[in-house]
């Protein structure tokens, strides 16, 4: 199955590490960054466009561009993992398109896109009769949509919550544990590359929001989008806060809420007892389906890196690959 | 369901406690607990403490039951409000009228504030507060905690509540 690979940060050269290393049955056919590209039929030599990237700063040549692969490539699969932006979602949402209007299936951990145009992604896939997965884009290497598309086929969900962002689950972890205050547990984030240099992003909430969108829009076709949510940082959370609620054996994580029938969607810290499943440490992320044939199902793992990151993506490549491509 | 405590006085036959509490089921009641002390009195009687729910308005029913039984009520008493819940609350509590913040639970009748800790780090910054609400009954509860809710928004208060419900 030939990919053609856009972005080139931590997280696509992490897919391509992968399938270079693991010998896996796919053709890198074409690469491109934010300032260059490369194509060719036969297959990229990934680890010379590895080597290349890490030398210069560039995947390919100047001379071309990811929207001259996404329109000229010879691929079967975009796997599109460009940094998101919450409000335009671009450049991944033209690029996306473009790969779905040429009838090429869609892989993407771009939550902006997402979140964005969910139904009009989805409804175009469905005509051009190809895929459109997005694994990566909610709990990282948790296979949460797998999950709900397969292993729980035939449930009824009846509500989710969950921790969808490990930065302001390390923050509160530390908070709670060490009784820091939210500005030393921060800053211990930032030292250890788990917080952005602007963290508003995760700690405002807005990156749990968007990741609770894309889960109502797709377990519920809620339609939804980043206004319908009720969202609270941890920004503004006190250290005594922790100890009070440590008071009553519990402790605050900030929790990501669907309630279809009530038509809540809400991201806020909330006092959780200490023993529940969903107290998870540092930076993994949890999430607890409520169904009506196998009752709760908590998943827990790694919301967030390059190579776990990778995994939700080389797992739904493998989905079309043995869907489509082998015709399984 | 309304929690009941009560201590009962029989004689020390065998089938007495049975038969007391038969009446607990025929009302739809639950048996939460039993303290049977075996110590018999002088008059060859025992005395055993229950704790117990039934629905709403049954409780005469069940008072009668009993008695009929030949079973002595000794004491009886009724936790009105026996749903707890804890919420957190961040901000400028005291300079929010905290007394008023209280008043706006304990004057609706349904539900009161129980307990209050309030911590405060220095002058001027935000205090934070762990305050204990007790109802009747969830709805109650709900109402409380949405009362609650409308307070903190005109307060700018923030209020952590708990991803359980109360219990």
């Amino acid at each position: 199955m030939r990919i053609a690979l856009l972005g080139c940060g931590s997280v696509g050269r992490g897919v391509a590490t992968v399938i270079m290393e693991k010998g896996l049955d796919f053709a890198i056919t074409g690469m491109a960054d934010s300032r260059s590209a490369v194509m060719d039929p036969d297959g990229i030599d990934i680890g010379a466009m590895l080597a290349k990237k890490r030398d210069t700063g560039l995947c390919g040549d100047r001379g071309l561009t990811a929207t001259d692969v996404v329109n000229q490539g010879e691929y079967d699969v975009l796997v599109e993992v460009t940094p998101t932006n919450a409000l335009t979602g671009e450049p991944g949402l033209t690029h996306i398109r473009a790969a779905l209007e040429r009838g090429r299936h869609v892989v993407t951990s771009n939550k902006g896109p997402v979140a964005l145009a969910f139904c009009e992604l989805k409804q175009m896939a469905k005509a051009a009769g190809v895929e459109f997965r997005y694994e990566a884009t909610v709990g990282g290497a948790i296979p949460i949509l797998h999950t709900l598309e397969h292993g729980l086929g035939g449930n009824t969900v009846q509500g989710l919550y969950g921790i969808l962002n490990g930065t302001c689950n390390y923050i509160l972890t530390r908070m709670s544990e060490e009784g820091l205050t939210y500005d030393q547990a921060l800053l211990e984030a930032r030292e250890l590359g788990y917080a952005e240099a602007d963290p508003t992003y995760d700690v405002k909430g807005i990156d749990a929001a968007i990741k609770l969108v894309i889960l109502a829009d797709t377990i519920w076709g809620m339609q939804a989008t980043l206004d319908d949510v009720e969202v609270t940082g941890i920004d503004m959370l006190t250290a005594d806060a922790l100890r009070l609620a440590a008071t009553q054996n519990c402790t605050i994580r900030l929790i990501g809420e669907v309630m279809p029938e009530q038509k809540i969607l809400r991201v806020a810290p909330r006092m959780i007892p200490a023993n529940h499943p969903l107290v998870i440490e540092g930076t993994l992320n949890a999430v607890t389906l409520k169904t009506d044939m196998a009752g709760e199902i908590t998943l827990i793992g790694k919301g967030a890196g390059s190579i776990e990151t990778a995994s939700a993506i080389i797992g739904d490549l493998t989905y079309i690959a043995e869907r489509y491509v082998k015709g399984v | 369901m309304v929690q009941i405590a009560m201590k009962l006085e029989m004689t020390d036959r065998p089938g007495q406690l049975v038969a007391a509490l038969q009446p607990i089921s025929v009302v739809g009641g639950n048996i939460i607990a039993v303290i049977h002390q075996r110590d018999t009195s002088d008059k060859g009687t025992l005395s055993v403490q229950i704790v117990l729910e039934v629905p709403e308005g049954r409780a005469d029913d069940l008072v009668r039951a009993i008695r009929d039984q030949g079973v002595n009520i000794l004491m009886l008493g009724e936790e009105r409000l026996q749903y707890r819940q804890s919420v957190i609350i961040i901000g400028h509590l005291l300079h929010t009228d905290l007394g008023d913040t209280v008043d706006r639970i304990d004057s609706t009748g349904f539900a009161e504030v129980a307990e209050l800790n309030v911590v405060m780090p220095a002058i001027a910054e935000r205090s934070t507060a762990l305050i204990t609400l007790k109802s009747g009954n969830l709805e109650d509860m709900e109402r409380a905690l949405s009362i609650l809710r409308e307070v903190g928004r005109e307060k700018q208060l923030q209020i952590i509540e708990p991803l359980e419900e109360a219990a």
